[in-house]
């Protein structure tokens, strides 16, 4: 028997297509966490295209886009909201700050959630996120 | 592996005489493996005469594996012989819910209002299986289902044996919101199911014009088929899923559609018929 094709989850397919209308910027990764596509209006915030983020890993872009919270103290993998999304399993919302590609500090509120094909399946989990003004 | 065609039209069964050559059932393959097993694929009305061919051998465990349940897939078992046989073992297999087990979603239907005995009631042995996430064997077969796109929890599944594949994906949208020429094969839906297959069964319901009418309605157009069966690199495509308005001509228009987006040797690409043999 021929090694079975990759391919992804249909429930992923469908995020991702549901994604890449959306004019709200959305970010999805696996179950590890790593970058499984982020759409047009996410790569203007991030300041980076999807082609050349696809497949990075947590560490990679949490390192990247340096989050902070409103003290500009680090905010872990683990206190993402996609970080507690793969993690804890349950849905999260926080404000953060990034820094985008070019350097530009962004403050940007962020809700996640997991994606479950079966009770006891997690396929990875989905952030949507906007820009927001300063308190 | 052998593959017998017993229902190739989609939707609702269309006798008559505009669709005598390709036969107007609903979906009902039936498949042989290397060491005899008997599994069948879907049970739209071509399951009755199936069934009753199976009675006239006998055969003792049937394996019925269904894509999903809208009727046209479904309706033909109570009329399919062997349920109504004790010395019958039958196993169902169909795609997973989070809300209902599948014998309480086939019981929908199998039973009165709708049809006059419940589905406990058949005299047959009959066991439900959800559809395992990772591949299972039935004999000889190696099998996989995945969940694909369709209104509605449906797979695909994908049968090896001896070193032979044979992929049925019926009642399949891979296009929707995708341009299958332009995204990585890992985002087309079905691709695992159909990749590299000796025979590639895949729902043709659509021409090109009726397709603008039916987007999201869970079918692909002739130009959908051909991108999927050239981007998953299939042997021989049989067209399934008739549309019952097609009428014969119809469907070799259709087939001409199909080669010209994907020009293989016409041997490569047939139009489903009932009564056609298929050596896998
Ligand atoms: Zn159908
Ligand atoms: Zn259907």
């Amino acid at each position: 028997m021929a090694a079975p094709a990759a391919q992804h989850h249909l429930v992923l397919i469908l995020a991702r297509d549901f994604a890449s209308r959306l004019a709200t910027p959305v970010f999805l990764v696996d179950v590890r966490g790593a970058v499984i596509y982020f759409n047009e209006a996410a790569e203007r915030v991030l300041g980076r295209p999807f082609v050349e983020g696809a497949g990075m890993e947590a560490d990679e872009w949490g390192r990247l886009f340096a989050p902070t919270d409103d003290e500009g103290d680090p905010v872990g993998f683990t206190e993402l909201p996609l970080g507690v999304a793969i993690i804890e399993r349950h849905p999260d919302h926080r404000m953060l700050r990034i820094r985008s590609v070019d350097g530009t500090e962004r403050r940007i509120e962020v809700t996640a959630f997991p994606l479950f094909a079966h009770e006891d399946e997690c396929l990875g989990a989905i952030a949507i996120f906007w820009e927001t003004p300063e308190d | 592996m052998r593959a017998r065609i017993w229902g190739c039209r989609g939707s609702i069964a269309a006798p008559g005489p505009e669709t005598i050559r390709y036969g107007g059932n609903t979906s009902c393959v039936e498949v042989r493996g290397d060491d005899g097993e008997v599994i069948v694929l879907d049970a739209g009305t071509g399951a009755r005469p199936l069934g009753n061919a199976l009675m006239r051998e006998p055969v003792s465990r049937v394996d019925l594996l269904l894509t999903h349940l809208h009727v046209d897939h479904l309706e033909g078992l109570g009329m399919f012989g062997p349920i109504w046989s004790a010395d019958t073992e039958l196993h169902i297999w169909g795609p997973p819910s989070p809300v209902a087990s599948l014998d309480e979603r086939i019981a929908t239907y199998f039973s009165p209002p709708l049809f006059p005995v419940h589905l406990s009631e058949v005299p047959a042995r009959v066991s439900f299986h959800d559809a395992p996430r990772q591949p299972w064997t039935i004999g000889s077969v190696t099998l996989s289902a995945h969940p694909i796109l369709h209104p509605g929890a449906t797979v695909g599944y994908r049968l090896e044996s001896g070193g032979r594949t044979l992929a049925y994906v019926t009642d399949h949208e891979p296009a929707l919101g995708t341009d299958l020429d332009a995204v990585g094969t890992s985002w087309i839906s079905g691709y695992a199911l159909a990749h590299d297959a000796d025979v590639l069964i895949h729902d043709c319901q659509y021409t090109q014009e009726e397709y603008a009418a039916h987007v999201g309605w869970g079918h692909p157009s002739v130009a959908h088929v051909a991108a999927f069966a050239r981007r998953a690199d299939v042997d021989r495509l049989v067209m399934f899923h008739h549309h019952p308005e097609h009428a014969d001509d119809d469907l070799d228009a259709m087939r001409g559609s199909v080669l010209a987006d994907w020009p293989v040797a016409a041997d490569r690409c047939i139009v489903a018929a009932e009564g056609a043999e298929i050596e896998v």
